[in-house]
């Protein structure tokens, strides 16, 4: 058993994060250059990490899987970024924008990581602004903002529907400073198979080049994980191709407990699949909802073009369930409530596998060019996908997979049960419980690599002053090296007659359907045995063309393909066990008569933090107990 | 909906690797759905080869929304096809017909060399920022956000530049192999905004510079922007020149002073 020490400081939650920076240990600026940290991913959180401890004058090595950090995903990001600056003194605040993010995440979150993330982002706003991100302004020159669902109040800054490119290339841009100031090391097309630990810490990572095979090891005093979420799991979702959990997976196998991992969001707003050979989803930002109405014809099997149905006909059920927050519920409750309306056969499309987002109000009461200035190029992207023009006809949405809560369990310094592995942005488990607010993504990773980690790893630091690094020829790291060429070796000599993704297609459909919107036992049950028998297939009928030491790219999706078998059966093992329904994990077993998500605080107000156990052997569930000492546990309500 | 499907001939660079020599293949491919994306069409193509036992095309993607700049192919002549201010991603196949035949080729560009079949290496790209795109703001020193306003009319023009995405179709389509449409949208992005203006000149100067090392020069064709997918506008050469001339000039009197 490991022993899960969330370290959160003492005192009142409003001064922890104060306190704690005052007594975490420093290290002198003539000192820094002699630590050496990895930061792997360069999104929001890696990029900005990398380019702080840069500033710091640390000696950072960054790697990225991308040809350029430009390219993370966290690139598509669309909608917005929350920050508690109260700029519309419309009662927002530190602590009502922590209050949120704790009762919209249904209360499966650390109070003080929370608290923390609030405060901080404010800073972010003032960082991102200096940094030159054009964010949307009024016309007297200052910032504008707009809500989001799970909020009663305008708090999210935006850049047309591209703040998450913009942030990403405010992030990257400091990197990129940092790189031609000789601080940071950039290794692109990188890929990294292993966490390398020796006497329980982290003391580096090994590496395969995308273009030349190449495998090679990189030691360090600290590691920094910043590698996204694991949403490609199902498949199909809103992830990009490449998004992948390898490095968190292989970090977990080498001890670092994974928390939660059933947690996973299906956003409400996206574009239904049109046929078998779909490879993506695409997201149709959350914003939308602030001026698109949701509505079902009121009829079953209404085949009537949208246009034609009158409005006494139609049905706006979130407006008619939830009048309190009406289109703007959460997530979660907006993604169920189509899942319901779909599933009752009033879906629309040739497929019957949506519902309308309708822009006709909106349009009529802030004219066409308001409408346009706002969302111009999510429509302009939904006419190219679906050749529909939503200015004329609705747009036809339905939930996918988003974004994954889940992820390694780490402290409140963001450190992971590997001492020395740091994890940040959405690789990791901490801020958003069991259900994320929308526009809270971008400020969690900008958060924890601009702001939390460039604190919390040099007090880890410190304490090693005069301490070498692992030496990269270590034993330690030769056997890792050896590990991944074996593997690599592995896939290419299966020699069967399978796609990579053809399996990992199908394994993303068991997924979806039995462990997505709605869960059972029964169904997860199903999906573990039936993805085990997949697993075999994978082993044994894999097809991977080509050789090791040039670009592979089915090569590469077999290594992603191969943890993400390991990952799914934790996540149906996750979905499991907890026995309530919260946030994103609906079990069927555990909801209301109207068919609201019952949580069961007395049994599992706790995050589930599994560690491996070898392969093949039942992982070991360890809990964190959560309290929640201010914002008080209740029933979600948002009627 | 009725769903049509395209028969079509594929024409595709394949080269196994850098400094391999490459060459045109045809592929038939029939059973095309109008509503696949085009890169939908080539993961039906990779699979169909798979299948066959014949090594998959490579091609560069990720988040097949139009936003990452990873795909960007030379579709029969043009960078990223047909459809304007579309990047390769968010083609769909219904702007084809069947019978079309379709060339597929890598960027062509000297500074963007092959790694295999329609993959290029890119990274000159990155050097042009690492020389400049920023402003320099060490994390935690910023002023508060809203202590200098931004007219909305230079915010949206500041905005309208650095909705670049990097993908290199600018250079794929000029002539000269010049990248001064991807380093005037940043600059331009950067030396609008107020919180640019302290290192302006020196930005524009190493930028250009640094593009210079790697990429032909402009002769303001215009084909740039044509093939951008982001519609990014050749104004922002016009500004990035200017400035650089200003830079020059400043330079000679701060020569002087010394």
């Amino acid at each position: 058993m490991i022993t899960l020490d969330p370290a959160v400081p003492e005192g009142p939650i409003e001064d922890k994060w104060d306190t704690h920076k005052f007594e975490m240990k420093l290290v002198a600026p003539h000192n820094r250059r002699r630590f050496e940290v990895i930061v792997v991913g360069t999104g929001l959180a890696g990029a900005a990490a990398a380019a702080t401890l840069g500033e710091l004058g640390y000696k950072v090595k960054a790697f990225t899987f991308h040809d350029s950090p430009r390219r993370a995903h966290s690139i598509a990001a669309q909608g917005g970024i929350n920050a508690a600056k109260n700029y519309r003194g419309d009662g927002d605040s530190v602590y009502r924008l922590f209050y949120d993010t704790v009762k919209g995440g249904d209360f499966r979150a650390r109070e003080a990581n929370v608290y923390r993330l609030a405060q901080l982002s404010v800073d972010i706003i003032d960082q991102c602004v200096a940094l030159g991100v054009p964010f949307a302004r009024e016309y007297g020159g200052l910032l504008d903002t707009r809500s989001f669902g799970g909020a009663q109040v305008s708090r999210t800054f935006y850049a047309r529907g591209q703040t998450g490119q913009q942030l990403l290339l405010g992030a990257y841009s400091a990197l990129a400073r940092q790189i031609e100031a000789g601080n940071v090391e950039i290794f692109a097309r990188s890929e990294m198979l292993d966490v390398v630990v020796k006497d329980g810490r982290a003391a580096g990572i090994v590496v395969r080049n995308l273009h030349t095979g190449r495998i090679s090891s990189h030691s360090a005093h600290a590691v920094l994980l910043c590698t996204g979420g694991y949403g490609n799991v199902f498949y199909l979702s809103t992830n990009a191709k490449a998004s992948n959990a390898t490095a968190i997976w292989r970090a977990h196998k080498k001890g670092a407990a994974f928390a939660n991992p059933c947690f996973t969001q299906i956003h409400p707003t996206c574009i239904p699949a049109s046929d078998e050979f779909q490879s993506k989803l695409t997201l149709m930002s959350e914003s939308l909802r602030n001026d698109g109405r949701i509505w079902v014809p009121a009829e079953f099997d209404d085949l009537r073009p949208p246009n034609q149905i009158p409005e006494p006909e139609r049905d706006y059920y979130l407006e008619r369930r939830y009048p309190a927050f009406g289109n703007l519920v959460p997530r979660d409750v907006a993604s169920r409530a189509a899942k319901l309306e779909v599933d009752k056969g009033r879906g629309v499309g040739p497929l019957k596998n949506g519902v309308y987002l309708d822009f006709k109000t909106g349009i009529e009461r802030l004219g066409r060019h308001a409408i346009e200035e706002r969302y111009g190029n999510l429509f302009e992207m939904y006419e190219r996908i679906t050749g529909e023009d939503p200015y004329a006809v609705p747009m036809r949405i339905y939930p996918a997979v988003h974004y994954t809560m889940g992820g390694l369990w780490v402290d409140y310094n963001l450190m992971s049960t590997i001492p020395g592995l740091f994890v940040g942005g959405e690789a990791n488990f901490s801020d958003h419980g069991a259900n994320r607010l929308g526009a809270s993504a971008l400020m969690q990773g900008l958060a924890d690599g601009y702001f939390v980690l460039p604190y919390t790893v040099p007090n880890y630091l410190a304490g090693m002053l005069g301490q070498a690094v692992v030496p990269d020829d270590d034993p330690v790291f030769r056997i890792a090296e050896a590990d991944v060429a074996e593997k690599t070796k592995r896939y290419l000599a299966t020699g069967g007659t399978r796609s990579v993704d053809d399996l990992h297609r199908e394994m993303g459909r068991i997924m979806w359907d039995n462990c997505g919107m709605a869960r059972s036992k029964e169904g997860l049950e199903k999906a573990i045995s039936e993805i085990t028998a997949l697993r075999a297939d994978f082993d044994r009928d894999l097809r991977v063309l080509g050789s090791a030491d040039t670009l592979n790219q089915s090569l590469e999706k077999a290594g992603r393909v191969d943890d993400f078998f390991d990952l799914a059966v934790l996540t149906c093992r996750d979905a499991l066990h907890r026995e309530e329904s919260c946030g994103g994990h609906f079990r069927v077993e555990h909801q209301s008569e109207d068919g609201e998500a019952l949580r069961d605080d007395d049994r599992f107000a706790y995050a589930a933090a599994w560690e491996y156990a070898g392969p093949g052997a039942e992982p070991i569930l360890n809990k964190e107990p959560l309290t929640f000492d201010h914002v008080h546990l209740a029933q979600r309500s948002y009627k | 909906m009725t769903q049509r499907t395209l028969d079509l001939k594929l024409r595709i660079w394949r080269q196994a690797g850098p400094s391999a020599t490459g060459a045109i293949v045809d592929y038939d491919v029939p059973g095309v759905s109008e509503d696949m994306s085009f890169l939908e069409m080539l993961d039906l193509l990779n699979e169909r080869l798979i299948a066959r036992g014949e090594e998959p095309v490579a091609f560069e993607h990720d988040c097949r929304e139009g936003i990452c700049g990873s795909c960007g192919l030379m579709i029969n002549g043009q960078a990223h096809g047909p459809q304007l201010g579309t990047a390769t991603c968010q083609l769909h196949m219904r702007k084809f017909k069947t019978g079309d035949v379709i060339a597929i080729e890598p960027w062509r560009a000297a500074a963007f060399p092959v790694v295999r079949d329609l993959v290029v290496n890119r990274s000159a790209l990155d050097r042009i920022i690492e020389a400049g795109g920023y402003i320099s703001v060490t994390a935690g020193a910023a002023p508060e956000a809203n202590i200098i306003p931004v007219p909305k009319t230079v915010a949206d023009a500041a905005f309208d530049a650095a909705a670049c995405i990097g993908c290199g179709a600018c250079v794929a389509a000029c002539p000269n192999g010049a990248a001064q449409l991807f380093t005037a949208a940043k600059v331009a992005h950067l030396n609008l905004l107020p919180q640019g203006q302290a290192e302006r000149y020196a930005r524009t100067e190493a930028m250009v510079e640094r593009m210079e090392e790697f990429f032909g020069s402009c002769t303001l064709h215009g084909e740039c922007e044509a093939a951008c997918p982001k519609r990014i506008s050749l104004d922002n050469i016009i500004v990035m020149n200017g400035d650089y001339i200003r830079a020059k000039f400043r330079n000679r009197r701060l020569a002087a002073r010394r």
